[in-house]
């Protein structure tokens, strides 16, 4: 029996200590908040000082250089070919004259319209020689938005490539001075795939990147403070402009709507709730009776260990689009499952899975359960790997030792596999947040919230965040500031989880603690 | 052996037997549930009495009619867009990704860590919010609609550095002496990179491959932004999607089993072949985080 106490003990504390770290992050909040301006401040002040060293660099650089590095001061890359760079200082060369041309043909324009997002929208106008009214098409607010943060982005990258130019010029005194050569361009050529190829393999992906998910996501943050939506779309309708913080207003306010609806806030916390509680629930489920239909597998004496296997991984392989849609038709009240239970007779009225409103939580728990149809097979491949991977002598002291297998599943295993797949379970906790195809494949949201403002874009009972945005976007009125401040949202939501659970995750701190 | 301990024994033996066929009865009805909707599509693919959903699962009139009927829809157009997508896909987002991940993986740069951080928190962001701009970008661009399949390929391409975290965690497992062995032998880091590196990596490869090719072979939601609509522009996701709409779901459910049943076809038959080295990626991902 003291055995077990001390068995009881250890688990009481392992509790005892999840609470005293969860207790200590929270109280440390107030602190870490604290030391956080105090590092933003320290990195300010760095920043600052930095700017400063690099311009009284600059300005040694002009004071001591000789003639050729002052000319290349306004001349970019003047010195590299002076000096006998002449590929290098051609690339300078070119790309401050494109700099120069694209300013002034379109980036002034650009930048002069940011503040502003155009001023004259389209116009109808009396055309003589048609006999008609024609519009005509002035500024256009997306492009505008667009271009001028993809203009201040490219005066970023000439003052950055400038400082570059005006340092190679200094660096290349320094060589000269001290008697040696230069690099030639055959050596710069060599270096692209050498010394600087991490430079050359990054390029397309980061470009690609910069265009595809930086910019985009830059330029929706900056819709969130405009009124972009299906009535303004900045060209051919009306001109979109900078509204401030009224979207967020709109969103967190608890004002109800018009006609008796819900609040937008009211709304918006009930679809997060849900969110949460999904992600919750479809995490967890498939993450315990994944590892349970591991372990059976992997269990001595089960045969066709391969054969199971092979059957839960082919499940992997049908695109989910097919199979889930496949399902929420079997779903169906004229589906398959609906016949059944009819055939047996165990219900006399067909259910309504989805599309009953006064019975949401029917259809939520339904999506969880189907949900754990699909996420099985990932989680027993993952589990599987892991478990196998435990060290077999950890249980032989435990049987020696005379521990149930129930004990050895909870003080063994599942601190292992907790630890191991700590990281894991945060990012496909996340990972669910934003599980759009699950949900919209299935049910697409319903049953439909009534309460809710049809001008939300007629949310529904097993809406996520993510797919209300969806529905946002491609609905009629197509409120893209509104897509845009639930993405906000959703973003900070993501990442304040991370961040909680990366400060409670014990393979983050303590690495070494099961090698 | 004692009596006693014997028959303790035989107890145990008993005992795992029973727990042995509990888990077999288990394993086979999971099996059963997990396959019961595929033989479900097979099955409703041949249904001829009926084009709409039934409560029955075994047809009646057994025939192929669904199967020719799809040739007269835009279905065979379909399949090709997203044949060709996933095939393009599949081939630029593996280079890209292995770009990025051995460069993040074997080189120690300035840069590194922060570029990684940037991109942790840039992944928190919904990636549908930037659809939106995209969609607006591309159809200035003339990329949406009938022209859909290049646009969708930029779309898949573009941004797949992002997704460098499970072959990063195979290069990290090469042993970087050989790297330095090369380096002392006078190889350029390019060299190093085709010449020893890639031979070592055919799983990771693989994986990628299969990976990039099965996310436009069953993508719903950038397909259907960029088609918008356009029954040509359409992969086979969001054309199957339409399918089951209110007004088309009693003339077009078998039809949808039998377009599944080809979509899903192909991809089943690549992943029962290249199931190894799936099983292999996907465990080391989640273990490395």
């Amino acid at each position: 029996m003291s055995q077990l106490s001390d068995l009881e003990y250890l688990r009481l504390s392992g509790w005892q200590k999840f609470g005293y770290k969860l207790g200590r992050f929270f109280t440390g909040i107030p602190g870490a908040i604290g030391h956080f301006f105090q590092k933003i401040g320290r990195c300010l002040g760095r920043g600052c000082a930095a700017v400063g060293r690099e311009i009284a660099d600059i300005a040694d650089t002009f004071i001591h250089g000789d003639w050729k590095t002052k000319l290349s001061f306004f001349i970019m890359g003047f010195g590299n070919i002076a000096r006998g760079q002449v590929l290098r200082g051609l690339l300078f060369l070119l790309f401050e004259i494109v700099f120069i041309a694209y300013m002034v043909l379109s980036g002034g324009y650009w930048l002069s319209m940011l503040p502003s997002l155009g001023l004259v929208g389209p116009t109808e106008e009396y055309n003589e020689i048609l006999d008609a009214y024609t519009t005509t098409y002035h500024d256009n607010s997306f492009q505008i938005l667009l271009y001028g943060v993809l203009t201040i982005f490219f005066i970023i990258a000439f003052i950055y490539t400038w400082r570059v130019n005006v340092r190679q010029n200094k660096i290349a005194e320094k060589i000269l001075a001290s008697g040696k050569k230069l690099k030639s361009g055959k050596d710069d050529l060599r270096s692209i795939v050498d010394d600087q190829f991490h430079k050359t393999l990054l390029a397309l992906p980061l470009t690609g990147i910069f265009f595809f998910t930086v910019l985009p996501i830059l330029f929706m943050i900056l819709v969130a403070f405009t009124n972009y939506d299906g009535t303004h779309n900045g060209y051919t309708n009306s001109l979109f402009t900078w509204v401030g913080l009224d979207n967020f207003n709109t969103m967190l306010s608890w004002a109800g709507g018009s006609g008796g609806s819900q609040s937008y806030a009211a709304t918006f916390f009930e679809v997060l709730l849900w969110t949460l509680i999904w992600a919750f629930f479809a995490t967890f489920t498939n993450y315990f009776l994944g590892m349970f239909v591991a372990m059976a597998i992997n269990k001595k004496g089960i045969k066709f260990k391969k054969g199971w296997r092979t059957i839960l991984v082919l499940t992997i392989a049908i695109p989910q689009f097919i199979s889930l849609l496949y399902v929420s038709k079997m779903f169906a009240k004229n589906g398959i499952i609906n016949g059944f239970l009819l055939d047996m007779g165990w219900i006399t009225q067909a259910i309504d899975f989805f599309g009953d409103a006064s019975r949401p939580w029917l259809a939520r728990v339904t999506v969880i359960l189907i949900n754990i149809w699909i996420g099985i097979p990932y989680l027993m491949l993952i589990t599987t790997g892991i478990l196998m991977n435990i060290p077999a002598d950890l249980y032989e002291s435990a049987k020696i030792d005379g521990a149930s297998g129930w004990q050895q599943y909870r003080k063994i295993t599942l601190p292992y596999m907790l630890f191991v797949t700590g990281p894991y379970l945060l990012t496909s906790f996340t990972g669910n947040m934003n599980n759009f195809n699950v949900i919209y494949l299935l049910t697409a949201g319903a049953p439909t919230n009534a309460a809710a403002s049809s001008a939300a874009g007629s949310v529904g009972y097993t809406d996520l965040l993510i797919t209300w945005l969806f529905k946002i976007t491609t609905g009629a009125e197509s409120k893209y500031y509104l897509a845009s401040v639930i993405g906000i949202l959703v973003f900070v939501v993501v990442a304040l989880i991370s961040l909680i659970v990366y400060n409670l995750l014990p393979s983050i701190k303590n690495e070494e603690d099961f090698r | 052996m004692s009596e006693a301990t014997a028959k303790r024994h035989m107890g145990l033996k008993t005992s795992r037997a029973i727990s042995n066929t509990a888990i077999h009865v288990l394993l086979i009805v999971i099996s059963i549930i997990w396959l019961i909707p595929f033989v479900c599509i097979v099955l409703q693919s041949f249904r001829v009495e009926n084009t709409g959903p039934v409560g029955y699962v075994v047809p009646k009139i057994w025939g192929t009619d669904n199967y020719v009927r799809l040739f007269d829809t835009d279905f065979p157009r379909w399949y090709t867009n997203t044949f060709i997508c996933a095939l393009a896909t599949a081939v630029l987002q593996t280079i890209i990704v292995l770009c990025m991940s051995y460069t993040l993986s074997r080189f120690r740069f300035k840069m590194r860590k922060p570029l990684m951080r940037f991109m942790l928190i840039l992944g928190m962001f919904p990636g549908m919010l930037s659809m939106i701009i995209l969609y607006r970008v591309l159809k200035d661009l003339g990329l949406t609609q009938a022209n859909a399949v290049p646009g969708l390929i930029l779309v898949y391409v573009a941004s797949s550095g992002m997704g460098y975290y499970v072959s990063k965690g195979f290069f990290d497992t090469i042993p970087m002496s050989l790297d330095e062995a090369a380096r002392v032998d006078g190889a350029t880091r390019a060299k190093i990179l085709y010449k020893i590196i890639l031979p070592l990596s055919k799983p990771i490869v693989i994986y990628t491959v299969l990976t990039a090719f099965m996310g436009p072979w069953g993508d719903y939601v950038f397909a259907r932004y960029i088609a918008f609509g356009t029954s040509a522009g359409k992969n086979v996701a969001v054309g199957l999607y339409d399918w089951l709409n209110k007004d088309q779901i009693s003339n077009c459910y078998t039809m949808f089993c039998a377009g599944g049943v080809l979509v899903a076809l192909p991809v089943t038959i690549l992943f029962l072949f290249l199931q190894k080295y799936y099983v292999e990626g996907v465990t080391g991902g989640a273990v490395k985080g």
